[in-house]
């Protein structure tokens, strides 16, 4: 496919990997923003090719696995309310909330469907008057522009059975909580290559500036983070900390405009409480007022309450890339994809669900085959 | 936030932006995708398609600028089609 | 004679006589008297064909055949009904046609169990009726006896189909995980993934504009032409639900050793790929019904191939990975840039993914 395959080049990525091995000095630590960067990570064993001094640290990126619990116990009961036909992203169904996910509401008679699209969700409505279409608005900046159109689209038509579940959460503000973390150790950081898409560059300046460190809009691919990678390392190497563009093809300087004059139109940035972090200031997007009648938290009444999450689970530490999957204890074995105990093993992009499923489970079977046997046959 | 896919552009229809879209193919699978955000796309550009909504056209000269970059800067050779 | 289903007979009739004047499935359809009985022989027995000798019975009789038996059944749940390339019945019937004959067995007689939902269209079943009809004979098996039940509107998703199926072991061979062994080729019959794309881009809310055909087909003549060619075939495995990775983390924890698959050799048709890639699906998880993986002796690995090829249903036969010793009894991937990954099972179903 193109545009695709020609980024999964063995050679391509093997002369990257050894212009990184070349240029790298000292020991450095970088962050990956974004959940399907590590998915691409894990999946393609990038890790494996890099030279030993470069550490990568899987960040916050995924909006999965970061939507509050409370959020995800709304829901579940706006989605067991006889009228309503829920409707969600496919990764989103399998979180849990305190006990129950979506898949079990779905399993005791609730209308739980699978959207590719908050268009589809807003089709369903269109085509079933008398029920109520809720869509679960999960994701980044990258996602946000969909909903809105969404939205605006509803409010074209005047649909009064279409609302939205709202947790769409920014990227910037979360980098600077991990930079402003006493105990932090990310020295650069590959930024989410479609949240820059959609919103460009301008916004890593000021916290390229204010922390010193490298911020690389990154694409998706293995040569894509592969050069990224190389290109935060070469600024560490060279003393430098700037804004770059990696993701070229897919990245301008100002990023899409019309996205983001739709954003602005439809959502406000509020307050938002991360799954395993807390909260943190002005770091989601809400409906504004002139849509609050789209806002499923406004039409339906369900509570979420304050929620307990487990103890032994350490998705905070690994979301903040404090620590590694396999440095908790219950890796493996109380917490594994089919009984989670934190959002990082439920969402196939969070970090303790890619380390299970590429990397084995427990320390004893890190890999099938060791960075010196992996030669290229 | 992260899965988007390049498609090639088949038609576009629809005159109110809000309302543009056109049916885009991923490899020979055809998707009805809103056009509503790229309002310079044509019948034949590239866009990433995300959750049923294209964020950008791909710039198809930025796209070899990858190899270009690795070509000054190691010894790569041409990039196998 | 291919047609699409539900398309008139060549010749431009679409069967002249409705077969029963009831368009819906009544629950007395599945009441063991008259409508039951005017069921069997104004629909089934048309399709599926009349007992050699003697009226009806409870159940069909037959000689045993020389050697030995295999015996397997399955249900078939899949929505929708119709499909692209397919529909629930000629699945029910290549479904158990494909297991018997992965088990190195002749197929040879099926039954078929039906459950039916009150309101059910007659039309659609009809039309599934007469695909298994079709389809049993292609693949040389018999449908022999079976049974109706009609359950109320709302408890049943349309049509449930259970086939149960008989078939003989024409050869001494021993086929199965137990036979495999280190340095055994592994080789696929063809593309993957085509069956589960067909079916989810059928579905509301993730549908496409085009489709992909299922690639539902009967393999016993593939199987067949190997065991025939005297190749020494140590395991045949149907690629269903769970992919073809699923298939090969089975194996390899029944086997006790290794099975390694090398991605990259792995064939993938381009709307396949592109509906993964859009859906974020990965197509070695992704179902199919119409291919089977083949371990055989590393000597036979290219006539296998080359036989599977020159058959209608396996034509894109490939080699795509080998057994070793270690690290036993896992399946991993042979890693395209270095290291070779462990291939998992998947915990429940593959969900299309925003990340």
């Amino acid at each position: 496919m193109k545009f695709i395959d020609e980024y999964r080049n063995e050679e391509s990525v093997h002369a990257c990997a050894e212009i990184l091995n070349r240029i790298t000095t000292k020991p450095w630590t970088l962050m990956e923003v974004c959940g399907g960067q590590t998915h691409a990570i894990m999946k393609y064993g990038i890790d494996q090719l890099l030279p030993k001094d470069v550490t990568l640290v899987h960040g916050p990126g995924c909006p999965v696995c970061v939507t509050a619990v409370e959020l995800i116990e709304k829901a579940v009961a706006i989605a067991s309310l006889p009228e309503v036909i829920f409707c969600s992203f496919g990764d989103m169904l399998r979180v849990p909330g305190t006990t129950i996910d979506l898949l079990t509401v779905k399993a005791r008679g609730g209308d739980v469907r699978i959207v590719y699209s908050p268009l589809d969700a807003l089709t369903l409505a269109r085509e079933n008057p008398s029920r109520q279409v809720v869509f679960f608005a999960v994701g980044f900046e990258t996602t946000a522009p969909a909903t809105a159109l969404a939205v605006a689209q509803a409010r074209r038509l005047g649909l009064e059975n279409f609302s939205l579940l709202v947790s769409h959460v920014l990227v910037p503000p979360a980098m600077e909580a991990i930079l402003s973390s006493p105990d932090n150790r990310i020295q650069g950081f590959l930024a989410a290559g479609h949240v820059c898409t959609v919103m460009g560059l301008e916004e890593y300046e000021p916290i390229a500036r204010r922390y010193s460190v490298p911020i690389v809009a990154t694409g998706f691919e293995p040569l894509d983070i592969l050069q990224g990678i190389l290109m935060s390392v070469q600024q560490l190497e060279e003393g430098r900390a700037e804004v770059e563009n990696q993701y070229a093809r897919a990245v301008g300087h100002r990023g899409n405009t019309e996205a983001q004059n739709l954003i602005r139109e439809v959502f406000q940035v509020v307050h938002r409480k991360w799954r395993g972090v807390g909260e943190i200031p002005d770091s989601g997007l809400g409906l504004r007022e002139s849509f609050a009648r789209f806002d499923a938290e406004n039409r339906f009444d369900v509570t979420g309450g304050s929620v307990e999450e487990s103890s032994l689970c350490i998705s905070g530490t690994i979301l903040r890339g404090i620590r590694k999957p396999h440095e908790c204890p219950a890796f493996g074995t109380e917490c594994t994809p089919e009984h989670p105990l934190g959002a990082t093993m439920v969402s196939s992009e969070g970090a303790c669900a890619a380390y299970y499923r590429y990397r084995g489970r427990g320390t004893g079977v890190r890999n099938a085959g060791s960075r010196e046997e992996g030669t290229n046959p | 936030m992260c899965l988007a896919v390049p498609g090639k552009i088949l038609s576009i229809e629809g005159d109110d932006p809000l309302l543009r879209s056109g049916p885009v193919s991923f490899g020979g699978i055809v998707k009805r995708i809103s056009l509503s955000c790229v309002p310079d796309a044509r019948e034949g550009d590239y866009v990433l398609a995300h959750a049923g909504f294209a964020l950008n056209v791909v710039d198809e000269d930025e796209a070899e600028k990858v190899f270009e970059y690795l070509r000054q800067m190691g010894d790569l050779p041409e990039p196998a089609e | 004679m291919t047609r699409e289903k539900g398309q008139p007979m060549p010749g431009g009739i679409h069967c002249p006589m409705p077969f029963s004047r009831y368009t819906e499935v009544l629950m007395a359809h599945g009441g063991g008297g008259k409508l039951t009985h005017d069921l069997i022989e104004n629909l089934f027995l048309p399709h599926f064909g009349r007992p050699d000798e003697g009226p009806l019975h409870d159940g069909a009789l037959f000689d045993p055949p020389e050697g030995r038996l295999a015996f397997t059944t399955d249900s078939y749940v899949v929505q929708p009904l119709l499909f692209p390339g397919g529909d629930i019945g000629s699945l029910a019937v290549n479904g158990t046609v494909n297991d018997l004959a992965m088990c190195g067995a002749r197929p040879l007689y099926l039954s078929a169990g039906f459950i039916l939902e009150e309101g059910l269209p007659m039309k659609t079943l009809e039309l599934v009726v007469r695909s298994m009809g079709e389809t049993a004979r292609s693949s040389g098996v018999r449908l022999v006896t079976g049974d109706t039940k009609v359950v109320d509107r709302g408890k049943g998703d349309g049509i449930f189909i259970n086939t149960s199926g008989v078939g003989v072991l024409d050869h001494g061979l021993r086929i199965g995980p137990a036979e495999v062994a280190a340095g055994d080729a592994l080789i696929l019959s063809g593309d993957v993934g085509r069956h589960g794309i067909a079916i989810m881009a059928s579905r509301e809310g993730l549908a496409f504009e085009n489709s992909v055909e299922s690639d539902c087909a009967p393999l016993a003549d593939s199987v067949h032409a190997l065991l025939k060619a005297g190749v020494e075939v140590h395991c045949l495995r149907d690629l269903t639900r769970g992919g073809l990775a699923t298939v090969l983390v089975e194996i390899a924890e029944a086997a006790g050793l290794n099975v390694q698959l090398d991605e990259t050799a792995v064939p993938v048709a381009n709307e396949v790929r592109g509906a993964c890639e859009l859906l974020g699906l990965d197509p070695l998880y992704v179902a199919n019904e119409g291919r089977f993986a083949a371990f055989v002796a590393p000597g036979d690995a290219a006539r296998t191939v080359d036989i599977l090829r020159s058959c209608r249903h396996s034509a894109g036969a490939v080699l795509v990975g080998q057994v070793r010793s270690e690290p036993a009894g896992i399946a991993t991937l042979k890693g395209r840039f270095g290291a070779d990954r462990i291939l998992d099972m998947l915990s429940g179903e593959q969900l299309p993914r925003i990340c």
